[in-house]
């Protein structure tokens, strides 16, 4: 079954084709890196998963679901973690009751997938999300996103902000995810998720130009 | 609908905490005390008491701050949660855009309503207090206009923010469309009236059209029922709309536009790129 199935997707941000074309699949189980230069067009790909773009042209389906047209379905299913941690005024206790309300995420389940990521959220549970450090941002969106039990993982370069230990924490929580998933990583660096991944997908000027199945 | 409640609340409670809050609370608030300290109360003017005279100076205020302050700080959080990756990840959660939209502009509702209701309430409470009578009849009304030109104002902050996507292009509309309908419109239309080219209906038309215009003429309308206030004019209004008119009109225009404009914007935030 495929959680993803993109064809002939088409995308142009004033007059520029940021994606050309796009054809792809992704099965239930599929790991995916995905890599590219800068503005290959990766971060806009998942967007359209998530249902921000409107297609210039092809279709997105997320489990059968148009993600514009049936965006609260299809975002049900998805956990996904942005390039930069964005500065969210809410405080943290704030931040978990929208995640809980909007997903039906227990907050329990947040506070201790953050205490497996070394993250300690007691006596912060005030403070606006934006005043913690880069990586305790980091750090607190990969708890979340994990604590969705989501069936397709979106994670767009999610450790930069990492330390190595933390980051061979949070790739170890992956691999313990105990239900069928899917996953998309963007990374620059393929050998970091080498153990986590198996396929990779190579994103050149809006195009896929290379997807091998490892 | 529950999420509606959801984003109402946290946008809310965000805005407490936001700078901008604070200033405006304090410009308000701050006026009222101003208006204490220069004896404003006291005064008997006119034939009118000191109470009439506090509400009127604070309804004048009121119709300058207001709008910029509305359209300011709303299109400004809005354009940088959307510039600061804010909205892309908050909407990266189940909610509909439709409980998003709503659910926000309810919140911002709130907290630029309340902040003017309850100085307005501490400066009458005050007037009571000096031994002035409580004027539930204006309290009513001023209640209600400063709720419509709430409603107009964030009706046209959400549509430039969902229209616009450029932090600063849509600040500059928002101070254009501000003094436009504070000054240049009246300028504009007193030109056209000295030229007398066209019927002097025709621009009470086009001036009542003007939702601030309509704000002030039902704020002016109960302080002074004659409308002597504004002139000549007055008699025209009176004669042709009628008081009861005049003060529903004024009341009603500017939430009938501000749901318009709100919906207009809710409808360019479904069709177009969220992002
Ligand atoms: N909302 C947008 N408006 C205009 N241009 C955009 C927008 N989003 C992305 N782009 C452009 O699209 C190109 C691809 O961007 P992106 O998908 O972020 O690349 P990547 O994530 O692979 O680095 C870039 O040139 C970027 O400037
Ligand atoms: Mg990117």
């Amino acid at each position: 079954m495929n959680i993803v199935e993109a064809r002939n997707v088409t995308k142009s941000f004033m007059g520029v084709r940021v994606l050309d074309d796009v054809t792809l699949d992704i099965a239930l189980g599929e790991r995916v890196a995905m890599m590219g230069p800068n503005g290959a067009g990766k971060t806009t790909l998942v967007r359209a998963v998530l249902g921000f773009y409107h297609l210039d042209g092809g279709t997105i389906r997320v489990e059968g679901c148009d993600p514009v047209k049936e965006r609260v379905k299809v975002l049900e299913n998805i956990g996904f973690i942005p390039q930069m941690p964005p500065p969210v005024k809410l405080s943290l206790s704030e931040l978990l009751t929208f995640v809980h309300r909007s997903t039906g995420a227990e907050k329990e389940r947040i506070i201790e997938q953050s205490e497996a990521m070394e993250l300690d959220l007691k006596g912060h549970m005030d403070k606006p999300f934006f005043k913690l450090s880069g990586g305790m941002k980091q750090k607190l969106l990969i708890a979340i996103a994990l604590a969705k039990r989501s069936r397709l993982l979106v994670f767009d370069e999610p450790t930069a902000n990492l330390d190595p230990k933390a980051r061979e924490r949070f790739y170890r929580l992956l691999d313990s995810l105990d239900y069928e998933h899917s996953s998309i990583f963007i990374t620059h660096r393929l050998e970091e998720v080498e153990g986590l991944v198996n396929r990779k997908i190579y994103m050149d000027l809006g195009k896929v130009v290379e997807d091998e199945k490892i | 609908m529950k999420n509606l409640a959801l984003v109402a609340y946290l946008d809310i409670k965000e805005s407490l905490r936001a700078r901008w809050f604070y200033v405006y609370a304090f410009v308000f608030g701050g006026l009222m005390g101003l208006f204490f300290i220069s004896g404003i109360t006291d005064s008997v003017v006119m034939g009118f008491t000191g109470l009439s005279r506090l509400l009127l100076v604070f309804i004048q205020v009121t119709i300058i701050i207001l709008p910029i302050f509305i359209l300011i700080t709303t299109v400004k959080s809005i354009s940088s949660d959307r510039e600061s990756n804010v909205l892309e990840y908050m909407l990266s959660f189940p909610i509909s855009l439709k409980e998003y939209y709503w659910g926000k502009l309810l919140g911002r509702f709130a907290t630029v309503f309340f902040p003017v209701i309850v100085a307005l309430f501490v400066g009458v409470a005050w007037g009571v207090f000096k031994g002035g009578d409580m004027p539930w009849a204006m309290i009513t009304l001023y209640s209600a206009l400063i709720f419509s030109i709430c409603s107009v104002f964030l009706g046209i902050a959400f549509l430039i923010s969902t229209m616009v996507k450029s932090h600063d292009v849509a600040l500059g509309l928002s101070f254009t469309v501000w003094i436009l309908l504070l000054a240049f419109i009246d300028i504009a239309l007193i030109g056209l009236m000295m030229q007398n080219r066209v019927s002097d209906e025709l621009i009470l038309a086009i001036a009542m059209l003007n939702p601030l215009e309509a704000f002030r003429i039902g704020a002016i309308a109960l302080f002074d029922p004659e409308l002597t206030v504004i002139g000549p004019v007055a008699y025209y209004l009176l004669d042709s709309l009628g008081h009861t008119f005049l003060m529903l009109y004024a009341v009603l225009y500017p939430i009938f536009l501000g749901v318009l404009f709100a919906l207009f914007g809710y409808t360019i935030f479904k069709k177009r790129d969220i992002l």
